[in-house]
């Protein structure tokens, strides 16, 4: 499916982004493979991808925290690698394939690090849940944390306020020993 | 945040020329440190230039036997390296140390090097900074400054580097590679970064118009006895309030050779010739690493605040040696 600026699809359980059409001055084209679909943008350069994904492609499950990568709130996979969406500029992820939080379920089946939050109460207030399931995934995919003193040390780049550590640690390890098992 | 342009080059001389033409141009690459900045007018750039399709990602074997670092690898894929990890385990261990998987997956080798300070005052454009603002006075100074320099600051500027990386490359002695307006030179990594002096804007000795291409790390990487030791306010993704990286050759208990770096306490790495010479020779002894320590930390002057960073880097460079030489070799 094609979601395009100039097209708007709403159709797509995107709501209709506010970019401006093509063509207006100082605008860039920016193209993205969002959770699996082509995303057509024209964008200002100095927009961020988090404000990308939020307000012009209407996906908000990636939050704004702190807005200068300190807290991990915008955590997306770029590439299949975890980053924070607050720090680049969309334009310079032209080209990439990105994953948030709306593209980890399949249909009505979570993905096991969603459905392993769900199970162990990882979260109170939620806000920082988004970016702390994509960094856990990005982190189980990057290979290096095999204990939990490696799962807190690779984690520390998303903060939860509600302190929800230890049910987040329990979620990573479940979901990490799953995957061992298979 | 300001209007900007934006650009993406596919070439050095490209990036270059982009740099003369408009004084206002900067590069990007990773853009953790500058757009954070950006988003508060710290760094008000007229134009940004991409250079993440030039061709620095690489990390590569050189025939001394040593490696070169892609300016545009990034901190992560850096610190993973197997040549890295097992070669330079020294600077994999720093590179691990500071901020966080998601910013080190993103910040690039080259970029790590030219971070700003992370000084309140440089970040607070209420208020004076003489790097942000030159001459217009230092906040720090008589201000808040418990994260500030201790060691070769200046009536001008008493702010730190950041970076845990470029503390291991200056005790690793790597060697700076830059291409700019002049062709290619080679920067050792002592002279890549300077003092604040009368002019703290300047972080570098690097000309406008240079761009860093790689970073090259002799053959020898200490691989044997080293430590990179950061103190901090939290266990993790915090700067370092003072950091030490060691890099020792021993000999039946006898220091062969000492490498001593510390982070935290400068505008710059600080490392100390003389200290290393008078401990090269000598057993491996607590008396001695004491010693030691005194003579790096000779000059050594805080402020309100950071008083305590003498004392603290004083035992930290024991601890990093002690540790590097691992206790059943110590005399």
């Amino acid at each position: 499916m094609n979601i395009s600026t100039a097209n708007k699809q709403t159709n797509s359980g995107w709501p209709a982004g506010s970019a401006s059409a093509p063509g207006v001055s100082g605008l860039l084209p920016v193209n993205f493979i969002i959770n699996g679909q082509q995303c057509s943008l024209h964008l200002d350069p100095s927009v961020s991808l988090l404000d990308a994904l939020r307000e012009y492609i209407g996906l908000t499950g990636t939050k704004k925290g702190c807005d200068h990568g300190q807290c991990g709130a915008c955590t997306v996979l770029v590439d299949g690698k975890r980053i924070n969406s607050c720090l680049t500029l969309a334009v310079m992820k032209n080209g990439s394939e990105i994953t948030t939080i709306e593209g980890l379920a399949q249909g009505d089946e979570l993905h096991p690090m969603q459905a392993a939050f769900i199970e162990y109460d990882a979260y109170q207030c939620g806000y920082c849940t988004p970016g702390q399931i994509c960094s856990a995934i990005g982190m189980l995919n990057e290979g290096h944390a095999e204990t939990l003193e490696e799962i807190q040390e690779l984690m520390s780049g998303n903060i939860c306020r509600c302190g929800a550590y230890t049910n987040i640690n329990a979620a990573i390890l479940q979901v990490k020993q799953e995957a061992g098992n298979e | 945040m300001n209007k900007f342009t934006y650009a993406d080059v596919n070439s050095a001389e490209a990036a270059i020329n982009e740099l003369t033409f408009d004084n206002g141009t900067k590069l990007i690459a990773g853009g953790t440190n500058l757009l954070d900045l950006m988003k508060i007018n710290v760094e008000t750039p007229s134009r940004l230039v991409d250079i993440n399709r030039l061709p620095y990602n690489k990390i590569e074997q050189l025939h001394d036997g040593g490696l070169r670092l892609g300016a545009l690898v990034t901190n992560a894929d850096t610190a993973y390296n197997p040549m890295v990890r097992s070669n330079y385990p020294l600077l994999s261990d720093a590179i691990l140390a500071g901020a966080s998987p998601q910013l080190r997956n993103m910040a690039t080798n080259g970029g790590n090097l030219l971070q700003r300070t992370r000084c309140y005052y440089f970040y607070d454009t209420a208020t004076p900074c003489n790097k942000r603002d030159p001459g217009s006075g230092c906040s720090a100074i008589n201000g808040i400054n418990r994260i500030h320099a201790i060691l070769g600051h200046s009536d001008h500027c008493i702010a730190t580097h950041p970076s845990d990386m470029a503390v291991a490359l200056a005790a690793l002695e790597a060697v700076v590679n830059v291409t700019g307006t002049s062709g290619d030179r080679r920067i050792e990594f002592e002279d890549l970064h300077r003092l604040p002096g009368d002019e703290p804007e300047k972080d570098t000795n690097l000309l406008s118009g240079d761009l860093i291409t790689s970073i090259d790390l002799p053959a020898e990487g200490f691989a044997g006895n080293y430590k990179y030791l950061k103190v901090r306010d939290r266990a993790s993704y915090a700067f370092a309030l003072v950091s030490v990286a060691v890099g020792l050759k021993i000999d039946g208990g006898i220091i062969r050779q000492a490498r001593i770096a510390l982070g935290g306490v400068a505008h710059k790495p600080w490392r100390n010739n003389e200290a290393e010479g008078q401990l090269t020779g000598k057993p491996a002894t607590k008396q001695n690493f004491q010693q030691t320590a005194m003579m790096i930390l000779e000059g050594a002057r805080g402020f309100e605040h950071n008083l305590f960073k003498v004392e603290l880097a004083r035992r930290a460079i024991v601890r990093a040696l002690t540790e590097a030489i691992g206790k059943e070799q110590m005399q």
